[in-house]
């Protein structure tokens, strides 16, 4: 019972750091960047470049390497990020919202299949698995590693949430998601609080992707495919565009796929996770955070 | 020298020539009325000025300096601000945070606590409502809270779009007076305005914009005894 709840943390916690990218940039201009989970798989293959570019590491040293690992890829990510909206998403600012959608829909066949071209169509092995010392808390059986990674994943999402909703930055992105066109009256340069944006979401989605790299052990240029439609998921059940709302999807999902595999069995995880993710669009749109704006004209 | 020199302004929006051969200009310390009928290009003016639409043609000098093609931004920072249409106060952020977005270009925290508080003594109303979102205002405050919000700025011009718009009477005169005491403090303001008669009782000078041009220039007190601009804008009376 308590390894479920704790293997379903430990996976939701994932899913929320790759949803949290999918909101703000869904909150802040109102795109669904289906490139996301792309940016992910990206995240897991620079890792995996550096590591191998490095040599071999010994396992004493496994977990400051992957820390070390961490704040670079994720700066080559929030890069790509950039780049991305930059060249697929910023000339079409004002072109009716289907563009942007199947813009992004070609984005991710071409992150997908440039990385095919690029690392080759199998699956790679990654050098660097989390196993070590494990310790037993609550009747689970958790790695320090593990424990470790929670805690890098829950930092970040706090630090997000505090940027913003304390910081002038964090300011800026809410009221650009607000209204665009005022927020410009008010000195805010909306394209680079945009790319700003789009520099968090991604470095957060490429630290999930070496996380998963280290977890799952294995590596291919479709792994970002499923993750982007299961942190879509996780952002439509907490409240897309609602970053708290983000978090909680993300661990929840991770929960509901633990359970439900437990129940049901492994075959049947994706289709549990597609079921709320329908159940939620049919019943609770805005979410579990989300709210309706209230707004007097 | 003016603060504000429009020359020769033309706008177009696809097809549509918004503005032909706009030209204006507000002295130091001036509040000038832009009287106009619905599409006449009062808006499109401004928005021309604060640097949200690009004109085809023409001239726009800010303190001397040429801002016919600087980036929004750039102008605010420049003293510049413009409250638009409609108020737009944004409606999940609580009353302060609108206030602080209002000092985003401002680097000096202290500074934009200190004219936050000014706000609030010039607007006791939006001390007490501080955590409050803003969209839960009403009308009338909301117009107060972008005020409020383009004042943080600094700004030594302001622009403003339409402010009675949709207030009561008693609401309006307040607006009104608020806009008064503003320019007592030594900023200047361009009012763009459909109610003529409560634009007219407060500034110097005003134009009247027929098609995107000024069809009539003159002192207030000229252009409310003007036979046209009573005909017109001010409902015979």
């Amino acid at each position: 019972m308590s390894q479920l709840i704790w293997n379903g943390l430990f996976v939701g916690s994932f899913y929320a750091l790759v949803a949290l990218g999918y909101s703000m940039v869904y909150g802040i201009m109102k795109l669904l960047n289906f490139a996301h989970g792309d940016i992910y798989m990206l995240g897991a293959f620079t890792g995996f470049a550096i590591l191998g570019a490095v040599g071999g590491i010994s396992p004493g040293m496994a977990l400051p390497a992957l820390l070390g690992v961490l704040v670079v890829t994720m700066g080559v990510t929030g890069l790509s990020g950039v780049l991305l909206e930059r060249v697929a998403y910023r000339p079409l600012r004002n072109a009716p919202r289907l563009s942007l959608l199947i813009t992004a829909v070609g984005a991710s066949f071409t992150l997908e299949y440039g990385m095919r071209a690029a690392a080759g169509a199998d699956p790679q092995v990654y050098p660097l698995r989390l196993g070590g010392t494990s310790a037993e808390i609550l009747g689970a059986r958790i790695t320090l590693q593990q424990i470790a990674l929670i805690i890098v994943a829950v930092a970040l999402m706090v630090g997000l949430n505090l940027l913003v909703t304390r910081t002038r930055e964090g300011r800026a992105m809410r009221a650009i998601a607000l209204d665009p066109r005022t927020s410009a009256l008010m000195g805010i340069n909306v394209n680079a609080v945009i790319s700003r944006t789009f520099f968090l979401g991604s470095a957060l989605a490429g630290a999930a992707g070496v996380m998963a790299g280290a977890y799952y052990g294995k590596i291919d240029f479709l792994m970002g495919f499923l993750i982007g439609l299961k942190a879509f998921t996780s952002a439509v059940i907490g409240g897309i565009g609602n970053i708290p709302g983000t978090m909680l999807g993300g661990l929840l999902l991770g929960l509901l796929e633990s359970f439900g595999t437990f129940w049901l069995g492994g075959e049947w995880r994706d289709v549990f996770a597609f079921g709320v993710l329908i159940l939620f669009l049919s019943v609770r749109p805005t979410g579990l955070l989300g709210e309706r704006v209230t707004e007097r004209v | 020298m003016a603060t504000l020199e429009v020359e020769a302004l033309d706008v177009h929006y696809g097809g549509v020539h918004a503005l032909r051969g706009m030209s204006l200009t507000v002295g130091e310390g001036e509040i000038v009325a832009l009287l106009g009928n619905n599409g006449a290009g009062k808006t499109t003016t401004l928005s021309a000025v604060s640097g949200l639409v690009r004109p085809t043609a023409g001239k726009i000098v800010f303190d001397g300096a040429d801002v016919t093609r600087a980036r929004p931004e750039a102008i605010v920072r420049a003293g510049l601000v413009h409250v638009p249409e409609g108020r737009r106060v944004f409606s999940t952020l609580t009353v302060h945070e609108n206030l602080q977005i209002g000092g985003y270009l401002v680097r000096d925290q202290a500074e934009i606590r200190k004219r936050v508080d000014r706000v609030y003594s010039l607007l006791p109303r939006l001390a007490e409502r501080r955590t409050q979102q803003g969209g839960t205002l009403s009308g009338g405050e909301q117009q107060m809270l972008a005020i409020g919000r383009a004042l943080v700025s600094g700004p030594r011009l302001l622009l403003l779009d339409e402010p009675s718009m949709g207030l009561a009477p008693l609401v309006v005169a307040s607006v009104m007076e608020l806009v008064r005491e503003v320019n007592a403090e030594g900023v200047s303001v361009l009012l763009v305005e459909q109610n003529a008669k409560a634009a007219l009782k407060i500034a110097h000078r005003g134009y009247v914009i027929e098609s995107g041009a000024c069809v009539l220039g003159g002192s207030a007190r000229d252009l409310r005894g003007d036979s046209r601009v009573v005909e017109a804008y001010l409902g015979g009376l």
